[in-house]
């Protein structure tokens, strides 16, 4: 474990967490090293046909059946549970791979959604034509990958409704985003086309602040956190998956709820 | 009628048919693999005021316990369902670990703790055996349960509400996780000290 740092108004349990435990250790090739104390694969070391990178590999092709497998329960029409306001949690965790005080500072004004890929109308968006869309809300549970979940309100745009603005090829397979600190991040067209599938610019009605992903995040519950992009500069509809930051490194890429 | 009801002589008895010996070992594997890696899984976000030991948890980080748990959850669901469905089909459930009276596992309890407890015959379950199968069963049931609501708490809402939401189910989850390992701790040691019974679940009888 790190060093604990406190943060105001962040949870620095959460924070802590995030930091420590979601980084990749510097020797995690060595994947099956917990397993032989285990004794889990005792049965199977007389064998080299079980190394790190092959047992890496099955893996990875069990998490790519994964990917199938969820996407075949996902539904279009179920909704993620909503909830109180009183039931939002405050303050509301900061959560990422880097600090809060490194997160990106985004200015507002020279801000500019890129659009790009299989769409008609690729016109960049300023933050004040995003502001003048049609405002949706929800409070829904916010699932991180390590287990630990916290339920907060988000309001913005409903993402289908956007694409349909902007003339999106509807029957393409993904939805890539990027992000103004190089995080990225690849979602399944189903998703993106969910009702609650929302492109965020408030927290708690007040526009997002910096730690939650000013100017834009994408809000969807039916997702794990890391799947939720924040500081969304670009996004491109396509047939190709470009990947994401945490998917590549061996996060499951679908990660449905 | 299987083997085990119309043998007369117990020298030549099947205590563990086939599917049983294949679905146990198949099960141990698979369990000692999700418990590993859920310890380290646990250790991302943990529940309580402890972590598992780096060296008894599997996967080396986050990502590789998740590619383990989510890999060998199939292993662990589809063998355990056969399993479950032959137990009921057969009648060995049935056989073997009903009835249980809560006089006889009392009594057993105290002889099995004074270390009078005779396992002389191996084709039948004293009360405590009885009550520990039947048991870790139930909470083989309750854990897939629970994971499933855990993994699925949007697609499998109306599941994940059954255990009270997220949160209470990670802890259901948890504390099911904390009964296998008990009931493994004493299953070990005993298969250990009765070691004819360990030769029963390799060579059937």
């Amino acid at each position: 474990m790190r060093q604990r740092k406190i943060i105001p108004g962040v949870d620095p349990k959460l924070l802590i967490k995030d930091a420590a435990s979601l980084m990749p250790d510097p020797a995690r090739r060595g994947f099956l090293r917990g397993a032989a104390s285990l004794g889990a694969l005792v049965f199977l070391t007389g064998c080299d046909i079980i190394d790190g990178d092959t047992a890496e590999g099955v893996l990875r092709k069990i998490s790519s059946f994964n990917d199938g497998a969820q996407a075949a329960l996902f539904s279009r029409t179920k909704l993620a549970p909503t909830f109180p306001e009183s039931a939002i949690k405050r303050p509301f965790p900061f959560n990422a791979y880097y600090d809060e005080d490194e997160a990106p500072a985004v200015d507002g004004n020279a801000y500019k959604l890129e659009i790009a890929g299989l769409v008609d109308n690729k016109k960049p968006w300023t933050l004040a034509e995003l502001y003048a869309l049609p405002e949706v809300s929800q409070i829904t549970r916010h699932i991180c990958v390590e287990g630990w979940s916290a339920i907060g309100s988000w309001q913005g745009a409903v993402l289908s409704d956007f694409l349909k603005r902007i003339g999106a090829d509807t029957s393409a397979k993904y939805i890539w985003f990027k992000c103004a600190e190089g995080y990225t991040n690849t979602i399944d067209m189903p998703t993106a086309l969910h009702p609650q599938t929302q492109m965020s610019f408030k927290f708690d009605h007040k526009i997002l602040p910096r730690a939650y992903g000013f100017p834009m995040k994408i809000r969807i519950p039916t997702k794990l956190g890391f799947k939720n992009p924040k500081y969304v500069v670009a996004m491109e509809v396509t047939n190709t998956d470009h990947g994401g930051y945490w998917e590549n490194q061996g996060y499951n890429w679908f990660s449905g709820l | 009628m299987t083997a085990e009801t119309i043998s007369t002589t117990p020298a030549d008895a099947t205590i563990h048919p086939v599917w049983v010996r294949a679905s146990h070992w198949i099960n141990a594997l698979a369990i000692l693999v999700m418990i590993g890696s859920g310890w380290q899984i646990y250790n991302a976000s943990p529940l309580f005021k402890f972590e598992f030991s780096k060296h008894i948890a599997l996967g080396n980080w986050l990502a590789g316990a998740l590619l383990w748990h989510f890999a060998v959850m199939w292993v662990l669901v589809i063998n355990g369902i056969v399993y479950v469905t032959l137990g009921l089909a057969t009648g060995r459930f049935r056989r073997k670990l009903l009835p249980i009276y809560p006089s006889e596992v009392l009594a057993d309890a105290k002889a099995a703790l004074t270390f009078k407890l005779a396992h002389d015959d191996l084709m039948h379950y004293n009360a405590v055996q009885k009550v520990l199968y039947a048991g870790v069963i139930l909470c083989g049931i309750l854990i897939v349960l629970s994971g499933l609501s855990i993994w699925k708490p949007v697609q499998f809402q109306e599941l994940t509400a059954l255990f009270g939401g997220y949160d209470v189910a990670r802890y259901v989850h948890f504390v099911a996780m904390s009964a296998i390992v008990g009931f493994l701790s004493v299953h070990m040691a005993l298969a250990l000290l009765v070691p004819k019974s360990l030769r029963a679940m390799v060579a059937g009888r």
